[in-house]
C-alpha cells in the first residue's frame, strides 16, 4: 500500500495547485498583499525609518516582508484544509483505497509549492524598487533554502489549525488576530532596537525576527550584522531560526498528524 | 468468501451520550439493491460511513465484499463506491478533471483514467459539461457527476447516501433512470432515503432503521403487509348513519372501526379481502344506507412508515434541504 503513497500524494498535490489557480483571490495573501507591503513600506513609511548603522531601507525591508510572508503561508494551509474537511472532499480521498497519509502530504507539497510563489514575486517587486543583493552565490543559496526550509515547517502550523478549526472563516478569524503581533513585533519593519522595554525583548525572541536578520545577514543587506552585545538570537539569528524550525516540526508535526486524524474519526 | 455482497453484525456507534446505531444488522446479497429508510437523524448515514470504512464502529463487524472492514480497509475501499449525502464532487475541477483524478487515485494509471473519465462523461450526458469547473454545474449534473465518480474503478458494490436530496423532481427522475440502468449491469447498491417513493421504487428490499436499529425489512409489499393488510372503507352520504355503519362494520370486520366524522368515513382492517366487501355491501343495501364510496384499499408506504417509526413521514418534497442537518449532525 505505501508503493503507492508517493504517486498518490502528487495527484492529490497537483489538485491542491490546480484550485490556487483557479481561485487567485485566495492567493492573494501570497501574491498581492507582500507586493503592496513592499511598495507601501519602500516609498510611504520608509523615508521616516532610519536604519542604524546606515545603509538603504528598501534592502533592510526586504529580508523582513519575506519573513513575514512565510509566516504568514501557515493560513493557506489551513484554509485549504478546513475547506476540504468541510465540503466532503475528505471523505472522498478516505473512501479511495490510498494511503491516508497521502492526503495530509498533499496538502503539504502544494502548499510548499504555493511557497514559492510570494517569494519569487517578492524578489522581483523587491529588485524593481531597488533591492540588491551584495553576497556570493552560496550565501544567496542559503538565504533561498532557508526560507524554503521555514516555509515547510510553519506548513505543520497551518495543517494543525486547519485540524482544530472548524470553517475556513474561523481560520481567517485566527489569522487576523495572530498574525499582526506575531509579524510586526519584531524586526520585520524596524530594527528591533528601535522598540521599547518588554516590546524589545519580545521582537529579539521573536523568530521572525530571526528569519528576517538571517535573510538579511545571508544577502548582505543593512541589519543583517547584529550590534556587538545582543542577545543570542539576535546574534546567532541563522542558528536561531534553525532550532526554530526544527522544533516547529518536531512539536507540531506529530500533533497535527494528530489532530487531523481525530478531525476526520467521527 | 460470503454469498452476501454486504454483511453487518450487532454494529454499534455512539456519537457521544447518542446510539446512532444500536446493534444494526444488515445483509445485502450480491446484485441486490437495498434501500435503507429511515428519518433524519435514524443513522442511515452512519451505517455508511462505517461500511465504507470512513468511520470505525464502537462495535460489531462487517463485511463488504468479503473483506473485513476493520482487518482489511483497503480492500474494502478498493471494491466500493461511495458518493456522499452532498455530492462531494470538487468545484474547482473540470468534470474530465473530477474523474480523472478518482481514476488516478484508483491506480488505473493516467492515460486509462483520462478515457474512463470520458467514457463516463458520455454514459451519464455530462460530456458538453467536459471542461466546465463543476462549481458552475446544476445540482443534477452534479449528482450525476458525482454518481460517475462512484463507478470510475468499476466498484463491486455502490453506496449511495441520499442520492437524490436537494433536486427538483425532473432531476430525481433523470437520477433514477441512470440508477435503473445500473441496476440492470448487475450493481449491487445499497442507498439510503427518506422517501418512501424512492425506496419502493429502487429497491428489492427495503431496510427500515429508527433510532439506530433496524426496525423493518421487507420489500415494500410485506411492509404493507406488515401495517395490517387491506382496509375496508366506506363514505357515507348522510352523516347520521355513521353510527349505524360503524356497527356493520365492526361485525364483519370484527374490530372497532376507525370512525372519521369530517370526511363521514369508517375504516377497518379486513381479514377476508374481497368476501368482506362484498358482506359489506349487501349489508348496507339492506340497511338502506346511502353511500357515497365504499372499497377495500391497501395502505400506503407511508402508512407503513407512520405506524413502523411513530412518526409522520416526511413529505417527498426532493428540494427540501432540511436533509443536510443529519450528515452535519454526524461528522462533527
Amino acid at each position: 500500500m505505501s508503493n503507492t503513497f508517493l504517486s498518490d500524494t502528487w495527484v492529490i498535490a497537483r489538485r491542491g495547485l490546480k484550485h490556487m489557480r483557479r481561485q487567485p483571490e485566495a492567493l492573494s495573501d501570497a501574491t498581492i498583499q507582500p507586493v503592496m507591503f513592499v511598495l507601501l513600506f519602500a516609498f510611504v513609511f520608509g523615508g521616516a525609518i532610519a536604519v542604524p548603522g546606515g545603509g538603504s531601507y528598501k534592502e533592510f525591508l526586504m529580508g523582513g516582508i519575506f519573513a513575514q510572508t512565510i509566516v504568514f503561508g501557515a493560513f493557506g494551509v489551513a484554509m485549504s484544509l478546513s475547506a476540504d474537511r468541510n465540503n466532503g472532499a475528505i471523505d472522498r480521498f478516505h473512501s479511495l483505497p490510498i494511503p491516508r497519509a497521502s492526503v495530509l502530504a498533499g496538502h503539504s507539497v502544494a502548499n510548499l509549492i504555493r511557497a514559492l510563489l510570494p517569494i519569487a514575486f517578492m524578489s522581483a517587486t523587491g529588485f524593481v524598487v531597488g533591492w540588491r543583493i551584495h553576497s556570493g552565490f552560496l550565501d544567496i543559496l542559503g538565504a533561498y533554502g532557508l526560507m524554503l526550509g521555514f516555509s515547510f515547517a510553519i506548513i505543520w502550523i497551518g495543517v494543525l489549525l486547519g485540524s482544530l478549526v472548524s470553517t475556513p472563516e474561523a481560520v481567517q478569524g485566527v489569522a487576523f488576530i495572530a498574525i499582526f503581533p506575531i509579524t510586526f513585533i519584531a524586526s520585520t519593519f524596524v530594527p528591533t532596537s528601535t522598540l521599547p522595554g518588554v516590546l524589545k525583548t519580545i521582537a529579539e525572541w521573536n523568530p521572525t525576527s530571526s528569519l528576517a536578520n538571517s535573510l538579511r545577514h545571508l544577502f548582505g543587506n543593512p541589519g543583517g550584522i547584529a550590534p556587538p552585545g545582543s542577545v543570542w538570537p539576535i546574534a546567532h539569528p541563522i542558528a536561531y531560526t534553525l532550532i526554530w524550525a526544527v522544533a516547529i516540526v518536531v512539536v507540531c508535526a506529530p500533533l497535527a498528524v494528530l489532530q487531523y486524524q481525530r478531525s476526520i474519526k467521527s | 468468501m460470503t454469498e452476501n455482497a454486504i454483511e453487518a453484525h450487532g454494529l454499534v456507534k455512539r456519537y457521544g451520550d447518542k446510539r446512532a446505531l444500536d446493534g444494526v444488522d444488515l445483509d445485502v446479497a450480491r446484485g441486490a439493491v437495498c434501500a435503507l429508510l429511515g428519518p433524519n437523524g435514524a443513522g442511515k448515514t452512519t451505517a455508511v460511513r462505517v461500511l465504507t470504512t470512513l468511520t470505525a464502529p464502537d462495535a460489531g463487524t462487517a463485511t463488504v465484499a468479503g473483506h473485513d472492514i476493520a482487518r482489511d480497509p483497503v480492500s474494502v475501499r478498493r471494491s466500493l463506491g461511495l458518493a456522499a449525502q452532498d455530492a462531494t464532487v470538487d468545484g474547482l475541477l473540470t468534470g474530465h478533471e473530477n474523474l480523472t483524478m478518482i481514476g488516478e487515485l484508483h491506480h488505473l494509471g493516467r492515460k486509462v483514467a483520462r478515457a474512463r473519465a470520458d467514457e463516463l462523461l458520455e454514459q451519464f450526458s455530462l460530456i458538453d459539461a467536459r471542461d466546465k469547473l463543476a462549481r458552475d454545474f446544476s445540482g443534477g449534473m452534479r449528482r450525476r457527476l458525482d454518481l460517475a465518480a462512484t463507478l470510475v474503478a468499476r466498484p463491486e458494490i455502490l453506496f449511495l447516501d441520499e442520492p437524490t436530496t436537494g433536486l427538483d423532481p425532473r432531476a430525481r427522475n433523470d437520477l433514477w433512470d441512470v440508477l435503473d440502468q445500473l441496476v440492470a449491469q448487475g450493481s449491487t447498491i445499497l442507498l439510503t432515503t427518506q422517501y418512501l417513493e424512492e425506496a419502493d421504487r429502487l429497491a428489492d428490499d427495503i431496510v427500515v432503521v429508527d433510532h439506530g436499529r433496524v426496525i423493518a425489512r421487507g420489500d415494500s409489499r410485506a411492509l404493507k403487509r406488515q401495517v395490517g393488510g387491506d382496509q375496508l372503507h366506506v363514505v357515507v352520504a348522510d352523516r347520521a348513519d355513521l353510527d349505524a355503519v360503524a356497527e356493520i362494520v365492526e361485525r364483519i370486520a370484527r374490530t372497532a372501526p376507525t370512525v372519521d366524522a369530517g370526511a363521514r368515513s369508517v375504516s377497518a382492517p379486513a381479514e377476508g379481502g374481497v368476501a368482506a366487501i362484498a358482506e359489506l355491501a349487501h349489508a348496507l343495501t339492506e340497511a338502506e344506507i346511502r353511500v357515497e364510496d365504499l372499497g377495500l384499499s391497501q395502505p400506503t408506504l407511508d402508512d407503513a412508515f407512520l405506524t413502523l417509526t411513530g412518526a409522520p413521514a416526511p413529505a417527498p418534497a426532493p428540494s427540501d434541504v432540511e436533509t443536510q442537518t443529519e450528515t452535519v449532525e454526524q461528522t462533527r
